[in-house]
């Protein structure tokens, strides 16, 4: 079990302010979505979470332990990351590069277990892409790259999971099972956040949505809240259809509003 | 971290190339000499000519080729790994040409007749003082690019240094002194060289090697890499200081051989599972074996003045860039 939170926290890239004053605050056992309009500053929320940039202001506190300065490899046993993009530097077969998610549970000489190798198993089944183990990563279509590497970040087995745009590239089943397999785990008691571009699989699959824009959290709650007309029309300059009757909200973007 | 591709038979294979020719490097040269004679020198009761050749100069030319081929095939596969660059060796960081241009110094200001040590030393010494003005000049970025583009900037600098030197040389003989010590060679070194050397080719292989698992991880970028425990300044930092003091001894001993580096994880890479971990030891073992088989071609190609080894490992180069292209350009 894993909290993070977030204490005012403000991050600036070169001289650019990227996030202002966020505050907001992680526990297990919900999918929360973060979802904003481009630059709206998702990725470096992710990033920070994980002391992957330094905070400008405020903290970032895992367990009431501040982040930015924490042990490295105990940051990475606790949280698993999914960063943006696909980009595989060398032609790895997909069962070693999921195999890369057990690292941070390796001793300094000692070499992948059979502990370790079941996790791995255990993340390809969930993942889907045990059939694929033997093959090169590289070479894999671009939504069966996607799921290996999420393997890769569930092969970690940490409490906590933040995957930066799992979605991209993949066709509308695979989108649904992989976020189906996000809410699973957390319904499991994982935290889990997940950046999203899709406003329709963030309503019908998150329990909670972050919606930033410029640097601000301007919403946090329930999907049904948070996705309101205005809102979608002042941060995203979007008309949506939103239907609420369901059990859970049904989103989708229909025009620009200007 | 292997649970299903097995290292151990590339290995093997490997080190019983690396033996044969180690044997044959001391069986081979110039004079010669039947090898029953050398083994009996071996075993230690030879003739004293035998014995002489043998161990005075065989022998330390062997283990030097053995050393710096070692040194200069890890190195490459590390940085290879490290910038994720097919075409990354350790003359892109610089340290091939400052640690050629301490040496130049030494010959050019006559400080290399002082002492045999004085030369080695201030190539080793000058190949240190680049690695600190690669970390000065890469600053606080994690990029592979802005490090090559600095090690671009000090290769660039220390050859035009080198170049000023030959300009400004008092007399030819002068100049072909530097020329030859350029040219790269394993001939006429002495145990003496071998103790220079052997010092920094273990602290740069065992700094070089303690980064294996930082190399895979960055596999999946800088991010994914940190955010599965790896401190990269430290792998930085670990990894710079191995190639600095690594390969300033080897090429402080001798002279610039180029292109070992760079060959030799590309000849190793596809006999593995291509994890940057999986080349380093491999590709030890064969920049070990194509040093030594490189120089035992040096030694039986006739020419009239005598083939330097470092020019004998450039043309080696070529082929593999081009099967490189043709790979690219998907040809082959």
């Amino acid at each position: 079990m894993v909290t993070i939170r977030l204490d005012a926290l403000g991050v600036s890239l070169g001289r650019r302010a990227v996030l202002d004053h966020v505050d907001a605050r992680f526990g297990p056992g919900a999918l929360v979505g973060v979802i904003g309009p481009n630059g709206a500053g998702k990725s470096t929320l992710a990033r920070a979470m994980l002391a992957l940039v330094p905070p400008a202001a405020g903290r970032v506190l895992v367990d009431g332990e501040e982040a930015h300065g924490m042990d490295r490899a105990a940051l990475a046993r606790r949280i698993a990351y999914l960063p943006q993009g696909q980009s595989l530097h060398w032609p790895l077969t997909v069962e070693r590069l999921v195999g890369l998610g057990r690292l941070p549970h390796l001793g300094p000489l000692s070499r992948l277990a059979p502990a370790d190798a079941k996790a791995v198993e255990r993340a390809m089944a969930r993942a889907d892409v045990a059939h694929l183990r033997s093959r090169i990563a590289t070479e894999l279509s671009g939504g069966e790259r996607a799921r290996v590497l999420l393997a890769r970040a569930l092969a970690v087995e940490a409490p906590a999971l933040i995957a930066d745009e799992p979605l991209a590239s993949l066709d509308p089943g695979h989108q649904i099972e992989v976020m189906e397999l996000l809410a699973t785990e957390a319904r499991a008691g994982a935290l889990v956040v997940v950046i999203l571009h899709d406003l329709t699989m963030a309503a019908r699959h998150c329990d909670r949505l972050l919606l930033l824009d410029r640097g601000r959290i301007v919403a946090d709650g329930p999907p049904r809240t948070v996705l309101d007309a205005d809102r979608l029309a002042s941060v995203y300059g979007i008309r949506a259809a939103i239907d609420l009757s369901g059990p859970r909200p049904l989103v989708v973007p229909l025009s620009r509003t200007c | 971290m292997t649970f299903s591709f097995s290292r151990a038979p590339l290995l093997v294979c490997l080190g019983a190339l690396l033996i044969l020719a180690a044997a044959t490097s001391l069986l081979v040269g110039s004079a010669p000499i039947a090898a029953g004679r050398l083994i009996a020198a071996l075993a230690g009761h030879g003739d004293r000519i035998a014995g002489a050749i043998l161990f005075d100069l065989r022998l330390p030319r062997t283990l030097l080729g053995l050393m710096v081929g070692a040194m200069l095939g890890l190195s490459g596969a590390a940085l290879q790994g490290y910038l994720r660059n097919p075409l990354a060796e350790p003359a892109v960081l610089g340290v091939s040409n400052t640690a050629a241009l301490g040496a130049v110094a030494a010959l050019y200001f006559g400080l290399a007749d002082l002492h045999p040590a004085v030369l080695p030393l201030m190539a080793i010494l000058a190949a240190v003082a680049a690695l600190g003005a690669l970390q000065l000049l890469a600053g606080r970025s994690e990029s592979p690019l802005t490090l090559i583009l600095a090690g671009i900037a000090i290769a660039t600098l220390a050859g035009a240094a080198i170049s000023l030197a030959l300009n400004l040389s008092p007399n030819p003989f002068a100049a072909m002194e530097i020329m030859t010590w350029l040219l790269g060679s394993l001939d006429n070194r002495s145990f003496h060289h071998v103790w220079i050397a052997l010092p920094c080719v273990v602290v740069g292989c065992a700094l070089l090697l303690a980064d294996r698992r930082a190399l895979d991880a960055l596999t999946l970028g800088e991010d994914g890499a940190r955010a599965l425990g790896i401190d990269l300044r430290r792998t930085r930092i670990r990894l710079l200081l191995g190639v600095a003091i690594g390969v300033g001894g080897a090429v402080a001993v001798t002279g610039s051989i180029g292109f070992v580096g760079l060959i030799v994880p590309h000849l190793v890479r596809p006999l593995t599972d291509r994890s940057p971990s999986a080349i380093l030891l491999p590709s030890a073992l064969a920049g070990a074996a194509l040093m030594l088989l490189s120089d035992i071609g040096v030694r039986l190609i006739p020419t009239s003045s005598e083939l330097k080894l470092g020019v004998l490992t450039a043309f080696l180069g070529v082929p593999v860039f081009l099967i490189h292209l043709m790979r690219e350009r998907r040809l082959w």
